[in-house]
């Protein structure tokens, strides 16, 4: 996104409460957070002439816009699942670029605890599956079962251990213990993780992710307008996304070689960057095995060898790329679809806001989200610099 | 968390009989293919064009846009990868926990989602060679489990 006379900046940034709000409707989840990121930016909702935001039913970003009393001129309900936001927050940052929009609120709420209970993830698909969904929707496997043939495969032909993976999951924890609002914050172990029940071999209890209620939103503007603005402005440096099945993980050609072995390329160089200019990272972890595919995929370290990455402590604070720093989806909060939080934290991180868990000179951050089945990819770089 | 939920996603005990396997409904896609497993046969896709095969079943080829044609499959494949589902809360899976799901490819290509069956789940491996064995699940489909192969 660089050479164009705008310049697209994050202005603001919010979180809701979470992990439980039984108090709340989905709408009134997304009210909460445009509430608290307009404030942090320094707007108002009469300065928001774009809305993004992703759900489940069709029409869901003009119904948001309804429930919430704006008229935006820009509106994009893109859903790549997870991963959604990512995609939405590029595709802000070119229709600011272009004039389309001056400023773009984007925003994600979920009751899914509330309202499911911890069933996600653990049915059955069936045969009412829309379309081709059919074909991988008979046989009892569940989300998780999805994933946990990835991490089989990888297993399979890298070596990947099971205690490799089980790091992730307790690097994530660590973080956890910081934030104050984290669904899970006690210390756990690796053997904890191994010994927690299978839920889909070989991914345990530990390995997957918490299910919650919760929200996030951003501001998207450019930086001419942000100059006027409270907060630092954080640049968006460069986005891109992929994918490689919808549900149908059978349709998936290499199961240990994600989208984001798209995603990132593309978006680093938009940006003009490699990974050894990233600083910190927020990486979707619905799974241990989400975070190892996509730290190869994205380059940090090559195919094969991300057991062994976060087995020495990569993702740590003070590791090669401190990752999820508020604890991430399998700690803190996974309300569905991540993706925004991935964000609100790179701009935290990139704002300075982060206490016990601040990347010292953290400049360049990267926000990954992974949706689906395995099936979606997104990535965008985030800069503190203009670029 | 301080305020644990209290929410339970265990569903309240499910007293009626066993549920059937789940029926796809066929379309104009996909009848042949679910007609053929109900009679016993394993049928893929192959491109007049290009000569790809594929599954599931598409109405051109998805490599070149070629016309498809309907071959018979052999039935037998390999293990691509698997895993053994030990929690799902729908029926009737739920009464077969543990069972394994897994991807299956075929010799002539195709990569398909399956059960393997007719083996301890422990016994299953990536590379496993296994069969293909039939069961019909409605009057027009049946699906293709896979077993050992011997």
């Amino acid at each position: 996104m660089n050479g164009t006379r705008r310049h697209a900046v994050i202005a603001g940034v919010a979180t809701s409460d979470y992990p439980y709000l039984p108090e709340l409707t989905e709408l009134a989840v997304h009210g909460q957070v445009a509430d608290r990121a307009l404030a942090d930016a320094g707007l108002a909702f009469a300065d928001v002439d774009g809305l993004a935001t992703a759900g489940f039913f069709p029409m869901y970003a003009v119904g948001l816009a309804e429930y919430l009393g704006v008229t935006p001129t820009y509106l994009d309900e893109t859903n790549t699942g997870g991963s959604s936001f990512e995609v939405l927050v590029e595709h802000a940052a070119y229709a600011v670029e272009a004039g389309a929009a001056e400023v773009v609120l984007v925003t994600y709420g979920s009751i899914q605890l509330s309202q499911m209970g911890r069933r996600l993830g653990t049915g059955g698909g069936g045969a009412g599956m829309p379309g081709p969904a059919v074909h991988d929707a008979l046989w009892g496997n569940t989300l998780v079962g999805n994933y946990a043939m990835a991490a089989r495969r990888h297993m399979h032909q890298f070596g990947t251990t099971s205690e490799q993976l089980a790091a992730v999951a307790v690097t994530m924890r660590d973080h956890a213990a910081f934030n104050p609002q984290a669904q899970y914050r006690d210390p756990i172990t690796v053997d904890d993780v191994i010994g927690s029940r299978l839920v889909a071999d070989p991914l345990h209890k530990l390995d997957c992710c918490v299910i919650s209620d919760g929200g996030a939103a951003c501001v998207v503007t450019t930086a001419e307008r942000a100059t006027d603005l409270p907060r630092a402005p954080v640049y968006i440096l460069g986005g891109a996304h992929a994918s490689t099945h919808q549900f149908n993980l059978s349709a998936m050609a290499d199961l240990t070689t994600t989208a984001a072995a798209r995603s990132g390329p593309a978006a680093f160089a938009r940006a003009g960057m490699t990974p050894d200019d990233v600083d910190v990272a927020q990486l979707y972890d619905s799974f241990t095995i989400t975070v190892v595919l996509t730290v190869e995929d994205l380059g940090f370290c090559a195919k094969g060898e991300g057991g062994a990455f976060v087995e020495a402590g990569g993702l740590g604070l003070g590791g090669r790329l401190p990752t999820n720093t508020d604890g991430g989806g399998l700690s803190a909060c996974h309300p569905g679809m991540r993706g925004m939080f991935l964000i609100v934290e790179a701009v935290r991180q990139l704002r300075g806001e982060c206490g016990p868990t601040q990347v010292p000179d953290a400049h360049v951050a990267v926000a990954h989200g992974t949706g689906g089945m395995l099936s979606t990819g997104a990535t965008l770089l985030l800069g503190n610099e203009a670029p | 968390m301080t305020d644990q939920p209290v929410t339970d996603s265990s569903p309240p005990a499910d007293e009626r009989p066993p549920k059937a396997r789940p029926a796809p409904v066929p379309d104009a896609d996909t009848a042949e293919y679910w007609k053929a497993a109900h009679d016993g046969r394993l049928l893929v896709q192959r491109c007049d064009a290009c000569g790809a095969t594929q599954l599931y079943a598409r109405d051109r080829c998805r490599r070149c846009r070629g016309v498809v044609r309907w071959e018979e499959a052999s039935g037998r494949g390999t293990v691509y990868s698997f895993t053994v589902i030990r929690q799902n809360y729908q029926r009737p899976f739920r009464d077969w926990i543990p069972y394994v799901v897994a991807l299956v490819d075929l010799e002539e290509g195709p990569r398909v989602m399956t059960n393997v069956v007719g083996c301890d789940p422990a016994l299953v491996h990536i590379g496993m060679a296994v069969r293909a064995r039939f069961e019909v699940v409605s009057d027009d489909a049946g699906i293709a489990l896979f077993e050992p192969a011997p």
